[in-house]
C-alpha cells in the first residue's frame, strides 16, 4: 500500500475496516435496497417493452432444449426406478399418479429453477458484471438513461414470468418420458395414462407450483442482476459475478422450497 | 472525418468567448478508503473552450470528471455545472443535467450487444421521445456522418478498430447535443496517425457544436492541439493552470519529466 501510494502521490491515511458482522448486514441493505428499486422501476413508466420480450425470448426460448432432454430423461428414470416399489404392493396402475404429483409438485420446479439458475443465472451474472467493468453502464447513467430500468429490471421480470412457463413445460415433458417407460413396460395407452395422472393432479398443486415457479423466477433474476450490476474488479470481478448467481441463487431456491413445502402442507391437511 | 491539417503541433490560444464559467469547482476534496486522491481542487471551464488535464497516472484525473457527471460523489467541496450545484441537486434534476453533458470514456464503452446504430439509438429515443422513426433515423446518419463512419452504421462494435470506437462514443454522446464535452484519455492506445484523427474530431466537436470540454489526457501532442488551456493535477491539486507554453515552460521537476518524455528532449 506504501509503495502504491507513493507512486501515486496519494496520501494513506488509517481507516478501521468495518468488522464482518457490519459488512453481513450492510449486503443485506444494499440487497433490500436493490428489491426495493426494482418494484418501484417495474411498475412505474416508461417501461422497457420491446427489451422485456427480448429477454423472454433469451431465457425461455433458449433454455428449451436443455429443459426438454432434462425433462424427459428425469420423468422416464423417475418411474423406472418407482416401479419395483410400487410393484411390491401391486401397485404399479398407481405409476402414472405418482410421477404426475411428484413432477408437479417438485421435481418439475426445483429441476427447471436449478437449470435456470445454472444457464439464465450464470449468464446474466456475467453480461452486466461484463457491462460494469467495461464501463457501459456508466456509460448508460451519463447518457441519462435508466440502466436499472433497462437491464435489472427487464430481466428479473424475464425470469420470472418465463421460469413458471418452463416449469409447467418441464412437467409436461417429464410426462411423456414417463408416457413412454409406462408404455415400453405394461403397454398403458396414453389416454389411460394422462386421465389417470390428471385425476390425481389438484387445484392445490397447480397454483403451489406456479407460486414457487414465480419465486424462483424471481430469485434467479434478482441474484443474477445484483451480482452482476454491483460486480467490480475487472475480469476477476465477472467471473465472481457468474459463479455468485449460480452458487447464490441454487442456495436460495433449496431454502424456498423447503419453506414452501412447509407452506403448503399447510393447505392439504 | 480523417486528419488533414498539416499544423499538428501548432498550439491554439486561450478562447476569447468571454468569462462565463459553465462549471466551476471549489475545494474539491475526494478519497477511496485510506486513498486521498483529490485534496483541495479548484478549477473553472469557461464557455467554449477545451481545458486540458494533464496528471500521473492514479492521481484521480478521471474521478474529477466522474464527479462533475455525478457518477461519484465528492467528499467535501463544491461543483457547480451550468449554475447547478451537484451536491445540493434531486437525480431528476442530475439527469437533466446530463443531458448537457457528454462523456467520452477512454475505452469508447459501447454498448456490445448492439451495432453502431443502436448504441446511437439508444439514448436518443430514450431521451426524445417525441422523435418519430423517420427523424431518429436521420439524426443517427446525420451525426455517424460527422464523425465520417456512416458505413458501420450495421456493424458490431466488436468489428470495429479502436479510433473507430472512440469516434463512434463520441457521436454517441454528441447526438443528445451537449453543451459540456467530458473525454477520458480521447487518445489512448491508438496510433499516432489515429491520435492525430481524434486530436483533429476534438477540435472539429468544439468549432461546430459550440461545446466546452475537459480533456484528459497524458498526451502532450494531444493537449498542445486541443487544449486553450492546460491544467496540471500535482498532489491531489492543480498547481499549474494556463496555456501550453505558461505550463511547461518551467523548472519543476514534477512537471518536466511530462514534456521531456513525449518530446524526447
Amino acid at each position: 500500500m506504501e509503495n502504491i501510494a507513493e507512486k501515486t502521490n496519494v496520501q494513506v491515511k488509517e481507516i478501521k475496516a468495518p468488522g464482518r458482522l457490519t459488512r453481513m448486514f450492510l449486503e443485506l441493505y444494499e440487497v433490500y435496497k436493490f428489491i426495493g428499486r426494482f418494484f418501484k422501476e417495474a411498475f412505474f413508466p416508461p417501461y422497457e417493452g420491446k427489451e422485456l420480450v427480448r429477454q423472454c425470448y433469451d431465457i425461455g426460448y433458449r433454455s428449451l432444449l436443455l429443459i426438454s432432454t432434462t425433462g424427459f430423461i428425469t420423468g422416464m428414470v423417475f418411474t423406472k426406478q418407482s416401479r419395483p416399489s410400487l410393484a411390491e404392493f401391486g401397485a404399479t396402475s398407481w405409476l402414472p399418479s405418482l410421477v404426475a404429483i411428484a413432477l408437479l409438485r417438485t421435481l418439475a420446479p426445483l429441476l427447471t429453477a436449478l437449470i435456470a439458475a445454472g444457464k439464465v443465472g450464470s449468464s446474466i451474472g456475467a453480461e452486466l458484471g461484463s457491462m460494469r467493468v467495461t464501463e457501459q453502464i456508466d456509460a448508460m447513467e451519463v447518457s441519462a438513461t435508466n440502466p436499472f430500468k433497462f437491464l435489472v429490471t427487464t430481466r428479473v421480470l424475464a425470469s420470472t414470468i418465463t421460469i413458471p412457463i418452463l416449469t409447467f413445460y418441464t412437467a409436461m415433458i417429464g410426462m411423456l418420458g414417463a408416457l413412454l417407460n409406462v408404455y415400453l413396460s405394461e403397454g398403458t395407452s396414453a389416454t389411460a395414462f394422462f386421465q389417470s395422472s390428471l385425476e390425481s393432479i389438484t387445484f392445490l398443486d397447480v397454483t403451489a407450483s406456479t407460486v414457487k415457479a414465480i419465486i424462483f423466477g424471481f430469485t434467479i433474476g434478482i441474484v443474477g442482476c445484483y451480482q452482476g450490476y454491483n460486480s467490480s474488479k475487472g475480469t476477476e470481478g465477472v467471473g465472481k459475478a457468474a459463479n455468485a448467481s449460480v452458487v447464490i441463487g441454487m442456495f436460495l431456491i433449496f431454502i424456498e422450497e423447503v419453506v414452501s413445502v412447509q407452506f403448503f402442507a399447510l393447505f392439504r391437511t | 472525418m480523417p486528419y488533414s491539417g498539416p499544423d499538428i503541433m501548432e498550439q491554439k490560444t486561450p478562447t476569447k468567448s468571454g468569462l462565463e464559467k459553465v462549471i466551476e469547482i471549489k475545494n474539491l476534496y475526494k478519497s477511496f478508503g485510506v486513498f486521498d486522491v483529490l485534496k483541495g481542487v479548484d478549477l473553472d471551464l469557461y464557455r467554449g473552450e477545451n481545458l486540458v488535464v494533464l496528471g500521473k497516472s492514479g492521481t484521480g484525473k478521471s474521478v474529477l470528471i466522474k464527479i462533475i457527471v455525478g457518477l461519484l460523489t465528492a467528499d467535501e467541496g463544491e461543483v457547480i455545472v451550468l449554475g447547478k450545484h451537484l451536491e445540493q441537486i434531486t437525480y431528476k434534476e442530475l439527469l437533466d443535467l446530463r443531458l448537457k453533458i457528454g462523456f467520452s470514456f477512454q475505452n469508447s464503452a459501447l454498448y456490445d450487444s448492439m451495432t453502431v446504430g443502436e448504441n446511437l439509438k439508444f439514448p436518443l429515443i430514450r431521451n426524445q421521445r417525441k422523435l418519430g422513426k423517420a427523424e431518429v433515423k436521420k439524426a443517427i446518419e446525420e451525426m455517424l456522418d460527422a464523425v465520417g463512419l456512416l458505413n458501420t452504421i450495421d456493424q458490431m462494435p466488436s468489428e470495429l478498430s479502436g479510433g473507430q470506437r472512440k469516434r463512434i462514443g463520441i457521436a454517441r454522446t454528441l447526438i443528445l447535443q451537449p453543451e459540456i464535452m467530458l473525454y477520458d484519455e480521447p487518445t489512448a492506445g491508438l496510433d499516432p496517425i489515429t491520435c492525430l484523427e481524434i486530436n483533429s474530431l476534438i477540435n472539429e466537436v468544439q468549432e461546430r457544436f459550440h461545446t466546452s470540454s475537459i480533456v484528459i489526457t497524458h498526451d502532450l501532442t494531444c493537449a498542445k492541439a486541443v487544449g486553450n488551456r492546460v491544467a496540471m493535477l500535482l498532489d491531489g491539486k492543480f498547481e499549474s493552470v494556463g496555456t501550453f507554453d505558461e505550463v511547461f515552460i518551467t523548472s519543476d521537476n514534477r512537471v518536466k519529466p511530462f514534456y521531456e518524455y513525449n518530446f524526447i528532449q
